[in-house]
Formats: structure tokens, sequence, C-alpha cells
């Protein structure tokens, strides 16, 4: 029943059993994995008690509790601002009523493959920043390393507490039409995005509760405890009762609410820069019972701002000395300073070989393609491919500074030939992947298909914790393969079976 | 506790205290305009901006729906009903970790209504659902403050900042009807006197609990006494300072009280000075100074609040 549709893409119809339900009429298939069906337009096992289940309520019945959910967002805070509006204007970050649902035996994969990963990156962290071997042994081109912008060479010769240098980390993982997982990127300075896996959760709970009962979800609620007991064991050495405080940008960066929710889940202050006194290389924060030692400071600051003396002097956000309080010992920070080396975007091309060198073991989950613009045979290619290839500026996060390739116009190619050109450290090209799609609701109430990523939240610290699931992306726009919030995309619950 | 989320849990309460005054004495007011009356309205608005301290840039210019617009839903203006609860959630807001989720939700809830209620201009200006939404939404808040939010030293510098506000509102409002509702009272009480008594009474909340104590009998002396000294009713001066001095006493043994000691004085002094008065002493003397004495001593206090928990320079900390 393969036809091409108008895209020249194969589009299947739905058979077996599901061709009649009124709310699949758009519901299409193509190369790119679909969670739900199989290629040949059969349900997956796992799948079918959830669609059994929506398709059984009314359309106004699923709306309805939508909305509730939308309220629930609303009411929490859970919002950002639209800017140039009058205030009052906040909306919610889009989400998705329909799970993601990853099987027990995947996320056995994903959970090995991530420990393995993130151990060898602090490895290769430590590494770095004293004697150096991975590059004296040509594992890793030395010119990778130093021209890398988050290259910190403060850090060098550092003894940082049990060697963690990224303590909490959060990976992308994109599924390929065969159904593999493989890692799209690092994030190992501040990720962030945990609050809307853990509240969305809740929100999944309370809205489908007998679904939820029914599917046994591995739970995630664990979390923060865990976050907790990480960074309470990277404590100082000689701070057996470790005062920990997580330390924010403040009321207007856009993960304030993220901020607030971790500090309080963790009973935790939440404080700013001008909460900060440093005196003697100790760091104490402004009490009204006078001043108090702080020990472990989790920040969501980066390194850039957070301290006038040591990095950008005119930064307001973090605290003057924090960083020499650091060298000498009397402080942590999660994640430690310089951790950027490790998820840089050209570096990345190198961790198979990272795993190799540090474990003696192959990847358990594999890279994306990558072409590196310094290598000039893989430039020429992509400069010859520009139309078919994603490139990626190597510093930027949030799904800025890229090409992707097919939707891209003339101008866009030529403009970013002359960047590569000019600067060819500072780009990388992929192919353009079709990477899985998962049923999403839509505003009708009918369901379609759309592109979704997953980032699991990595914990390493005196042992590695990996919470059952992650934050699912979704590319909302139909077609669109990006799934960041600032452009188009939202998120929904991802379950975790057996 | 972090002295930054002190500050904002103190102003919290009080910006929620102060919209819920101001909203009360634009709805008294509004109300009392209907009836016929002997004063005029010009003199009925300007008294009221007196009661709320003159608030900066607002005047009376000669149209009441253009003032209550300002007062209850100018956001570019500070004092006014709206911009108070948006400052109450701006302070929460930064805080959110220090506040029960419940109060987060609560305060939030109320800052979605109030902006839904606003009127696009003064010929629009309905209270009818507005005023009831804020009032609810405020005593909400309390409530779920009471019963979620540990009455640990959080709990306490809000209490601070609710009580230390009513104070100073209440005695403001006596004062200026002292000048000019009661400054030429004799014998005989008129309905039209009759009517701005109890709207003081009701601008408090008070009318029905003054009845509980004194019937529906109205004097000058007995409302002054009521609203000064009476030492159960929560909108009293009296137990509003009572409350305040238990709270600062409550935060100075949690956070071991560094040189709190002429906090304590001050607070002390004044609760002792409204505990013993009498209202036959008050009003012998000079009541309009014993007022605005009650205002200076509630500015020191807020000053000294600063000074020992706020803004303390870190030489001294670092020197204790």
């Amino acid at each position: 029943m393969n036809t091409p549709d108008s895209e020249g893409r194969m589009s299947t119809t739905l058979l077996r059993g599901e061709f009649d339900n009124p709310l699949l009429r758009e519901y299409f298939l193509d190369q790119a994995f679909d969670e739900m069906f199989t290629l040949e337009g059969s349900i997956r096992p796992h799948y079918s008690a959830l669609l059994r289940m929506i398709s059984g309520l009314p359309r106004e019945e699923l709306q309805r509790r939508k909305h509730s959910a939308d309220v629930s967002f609303l009411m929490q805070g859970i919002t950002f601002t639209v800017y140039g509006r009058e205030e009052g204007t906040e909306r919610i970050f889009p989400y998705d009523l329909i799970p993601r649902l990853v099987t027990g035996e995947e996320w056995d994969v994903i959970e090995r493959g991530l420990t393995q990963r993130i151990t060898a990156l602090n490895l290769f962290l430590h590494d770095v920043y004293h004697d150096g071997k991975v590059l004296a042994q040509g594992v890793i081109p030395r010119e990778i390393v130093y021209s890398c912008q988050h290259f910190r060479r403060q850090m060098r010769g550092l003894q940082v507490p049990r060697n963690v240098y990224v303590a909490i980390a959060g990976t992308d993982l994109l599924r390929l039409k065969t159904g593999e997982y493989v890692v799209l990127e690092d994030n190992l300075r501040v990720p962030s995005g945990v609050s809307y896996m853990l509240t969305n959760r809740r929100i999944m709970k309370r809205t489908l509760p007998h679904l939820f009962h029914s599917y046994g979800v591995r739970p995630i609620e664990h979390y923060t405890q865990a976050l907790l007991s990480t960074l309470r064991s990277i404590a100082p050495e000689g701070r057996p009762e470790p005062s920990i405080v997580l330390l924010t940008p403040g009321v207007y960066n856009s993960a304030y609410f993220e901020h607030t929710y971790l500090a309080r889940q963790m009973g935790i202050e939440l404080v700013e820069g001008r909460d900060l006194v440093i005196h003697d290389n100790v760091v104490y924060m402004r009490t009204t019972g006078g001043l108090k030692r702080v020990d472990v400071i989790y920040r969501r600051v980066d390194d850039d701002f957070i301290d006038p003396l040591a990095f950008r002097t005119d930064s307001i956000l973090g605290a003057a000395g924090l960083f020499n309080a650091y060298r000498a010992g009397n402080l942590t920070l999660a994640n430690a300073f310089g951790t950027g080396v490790a998820d840089d975007k050209a570096l990345y091309a190198y961790v198979p070989a990272i795993i190799r060198y540090y474990l003696g073991e192959d990847p358990i989950i594999n890279n994306v393609e990558t072409y590196l613009m310094t290598e000039k045979s893989q430039r020429q290619h992509t400069l010859a491919n520009l139309d078919k290839l994603v490139v990626k500026a190597v510093g930027e996060s949030g799904g800025y500074g890229m090409l992707i390739g097919p939707h891209s116009s003339v101008a866009d190619r030529e403009e970013f030939r002359r960047r590569i050109e000019a600067n060819p450290r500072n780009y990388i090209a992929q192919p353009t992947l079709d990477f899985s799609r998962s049923p999403c609701l839509l505003e009708d109430g009918s369901i379609e298909p759309r592109h979704v990523d997953l980032r699991p939240y990595i914990l390493f610290g005196d042992k590695v914790t990996i919470v059952p699931g992650g934050l699912t992306r979704v590319a909302l726009r139909k077609g669109s393969l990006v799934v960041n919030s600032s452009q188009g995309g939202g998120s929904k619950d991802t379950w975790v079976l057996g | 506790m972090l002295s930054r989320v002190a500050d904002s849990l103190y102003w919290t309460s009080r910006y929620l205290e102060r919209a819920e005054h101001t909203a009360r004495v634009v709805d008294i007011n509004m109300g009392l305009m209907l009836d016929k009356s002997e004063v005029s309205e010009e003199r009925r608005w300007k008294r009221v901006l007196a009661a709320l301290g003159h608030p900066r840039d607002i005047e009376w210019n000669d149209d009441v729906y253009v003032l209550v617009h300002t007062l209850c839903f100018d956001t570019s203006n500070g004092a006014s009903v709206t911009a108070c609860v948006f400052s109450a959630r701006e302070n929460a807001r930064q805080i959110r970790e220090a506040i029960s989720t419940e109060q987060w939700q609560r305060l939030n809830r109320l800052f979605h209504e109030i902006s839904r209620l606003r009127p696009p201009s003064p010929s629009d200006t309905q209270l009818s659902e507005f005023l009831p939404a804020l009032y609810d939404g405020v005593h909400l808040f309390q409530g779920v403050t009471d019963t979620t939010l540990s009455h640990g030293e959080g709990w306490q510098f809000l209490q601070v900042g609710r009580f230390l506000e009513r104070a100073t509102a209440t005695t403001k409002l006596l004062d200026i009807y002292q000048r000019e509702v009661f400054a030429n009272v004799d014998d005989t009480v008129d309905a039209y006197e009759y009517l701005e008594w109890i709207g003081l009474l009701r601008t408090c909340t008070a009318f029905e609990a003054y009845c509980k104590v004194y019937t529906a009998d109205l004097t000058y002396e007995r409302i002054l006494e009521f609203l000064l000294l009476d030492p159960e009713f929560p909108h009293s001066i009296r137990y509003s300072i009572d409350r305040l001095h238990r709270s600062l006493d409550a935060i100075q043994q949690e956070s071991h009280g560094h040189h709190a000691t002429e906090l304590m004085r001050v607070s002390g002094k004044l609760q002792a000075s409204l505990g013993y008065g009498q209202i036959s002493e008050i009003l012998g003397q000079d009541p309009a100074r014993y007022l605005r004495r009650i205002l200076e001593q509630c500015r020191q206090i807020h000053d000294l609040i600063y000074e020992v928990y706020i803004q303390y320079s870190v030489q001294t900390a670092l020197a204790l």
C-alpha cells in the first residue's frame, strides 16, 4: 500500500486494525523510525494499551484534560515571559500529553552506554588538566583541545575532589531509522531541563492516572535526592556536614523556575552572586544570623560569569574571589570549571576514541557521523554537499548557529561556506538525520507523528545515577527537525517500562 | 536564612497588606459617595489620598473614576492595588524555594485573576468582581501561609511585614480622621457623621467586632479606643504591634540575635506604650502627636530591621 506522496516520500496507509481509527487519519509513516508503528503499519506491542485508551476517550475529554494540565502549568508559574508585551502575558512551555515509551531492554543499553561515556569523559578531563597523556600519545590532536574556547588554563594541575569534573550531565540522544540510539551531543557545562522532566511526570500522573498505573513505569522522583547526595559526595575534604547551595544568575534567567524548583526539592539555599562574600579564600553567604560558610556550589552560572576577578570582569552574576577559594580547596563547584572542553562539538568526534583509550572498551552507544572542518578531505566533502548536511558552530547550543542543508537557501549556504573557510576550527558537519518520530496530540484532537529526541540526566559522584527516563523534546511543527524550546519545540513525558 | 530572602518575604506580605488596605479604602469611600453627604467629593477623595499617605504622582483632578482607576489598576503607579499585587508576586518569585508551593500557586493565581479583571480604561472601571477577587486572594494566601509554611524564621518575617504595614496604615487612617472628622465633634451625632464613622470602622473590617464590644452605639472615644488599644481585634494598632514584637522576638532567638538589642528596645517600648495606655489619657493630652509618634517608631523599626538583618556591613559580621 506504499505510494509516494507529493514530496516523494513513501507514505504508508495504516493497516492491521487501525485504518478506521478516526484519530489517526493524518498519521503518516516513512523511512524515519516511528515510535508507535512498525514500517509495515502494525502497532508496536508496548504502545497498544496507550492507543486503545486514548482512542476510547471522547475527544472533548482528552482536550478537557489537556486544558486542565495547561492551567496547572500556568498556576504553578512554569512559564516564560513573552517579551515586548504588557505584564501578565506569560506562556507555558508547550508539552504533549501522549507519553513516549521506552522499553526496559532499550533503557538498560542506554544506561550502560551513558555510564561508560561519562566515566571516560571525566577521566579525559582529569588527564587534559594534568599529565596530558592522551595528547602526548596523539589520540587527540593538541590543537583541538588548546584552541577550544572553553579550555581553561587556570585549571592546569588543580586537584578537584574525587576527580569529578562533570557531576551533572544531560546527553542528547536520537534514534536512527534502524531504531538504534545514538548520541547527538553531550552537555557537560550547565545542562538544563530536568525540572521539566519532573513536572511533566507529576502532571501526567494526575492527567492519566489509570494508564500510568497499568504501565508499571519506573519512577524518577528520586532525582533531586540523588543530586543532593552526588553534591555531598564531592564536598571538600574535612567538611563532613557540607553546606550546599545552588547559585543562580537570578530571576531574569530563563531557567530560573528550574533553579528554584531544584533548590526547594533538595532543601538547599538558592543564592545569587550578591548573597556571597569571600574572605580569606572562604566563601560565605549573607544570612539574617550573620555570615555562614558555603562548601559546595551547584552553579547554574557559566564559567565566564562566575568570578569577575578570574574571568569576565564585567560580570555582576558571580562573586569576586570565588575562583581563589576554589583553587585553595575550600570550595567545590559542580560542574568544575573548564568542562566545556569535553562537550566541544569538534572534540565530540573523538569521544569513541576517548572511550577506547581510557576504558579499553568499544562505545556502547555510537556517535553520529561527524566531519571535522579542520581535516582537508572532510571539509571538501562538506563544502560540496552543503545542501544535504547539517553544519554547526562548535561552541553554540540551543539550536543557534546552525545550517540545516535541505531546508536552507542558496544565500544561507554561501554564508556558511564563507564562515567555514574563514574559521574551519569553529564548525563541524553531520548528515541530516531523519530521526525518530513519536505520536503527538494536535490542537484538533487528532494524532500525528513528530520528531523527538531524548535527554537523560546523568549524575556522577561517588557513583553514577541515571534516573530512568529524561526529557523527550518534540519538534511540534510538522516536518521540523528542531526540538529546542526557543524554536518551536515542546516536550513530553518519557516512560521507561518494566 | 539568607538576608535577601528575608527582605523579599518582608516585602511580599507588606505589599499584599497594602493592596488589601488600599482596596478597602477605595471600596468603602465609593460606597459612601453614593449616599447624599455633607462631604464634597473633593474633600472625600483628598482625605482618601491622605489616608494612603499621599502616594507619589497621584493627585485629585475632579474625576472620581480616573482616581479610582489610578488607585486600583494603574501599574505605572507603584501604590496602586494591582501594582502592589504584582510587586508581591515579583518578590515571591525571587524566593520560590523559601515559600511553599501552595503559597506560590495561590499568589500566582491571584496575579492572573487580577490581570484578567483589569479594565482597559477608567470609563469601564468595574470593581464588583475585582475587589472580592482581591480580598479572597489575599485571605487565601494568608490561610495557606499559616497551614503550609513552617512557623520558623521565614514565616515570622512574613508576619513582621504584614503587621508593620497594618499598624502604619491604620495609624495614618486614624490620624486623618482625627484631624478631619473628629476634630469638631459635639454631643449630637447626625446621620451623615454616623455614616462616616461606620466607614472608618469598615475600612478596618472593624464594624462587627466593634459592635460586639460596644454595641452599635458609636462614639468618638470608643472608636479611637477600639482601633488603637483593643488587645484582641486583629486590625487594631495594639494587636498589630503585639504581633510585630512577638515575631521580632522569635527572629532574634532563631538567628541568635546578633546586635538586635536596639531593635527590641524600640519595638518593646512601643508595645508597652500601647499595652498600658488609656484612651482618656491619650485624648487628654495630644492625640495627633500620639499617632505621629507611633508612625515615627514604626519607621524606626523598619530601619533597624534592615540594619540588623539585611544590610549589615561585612566587617561587623566578621568581627563577631
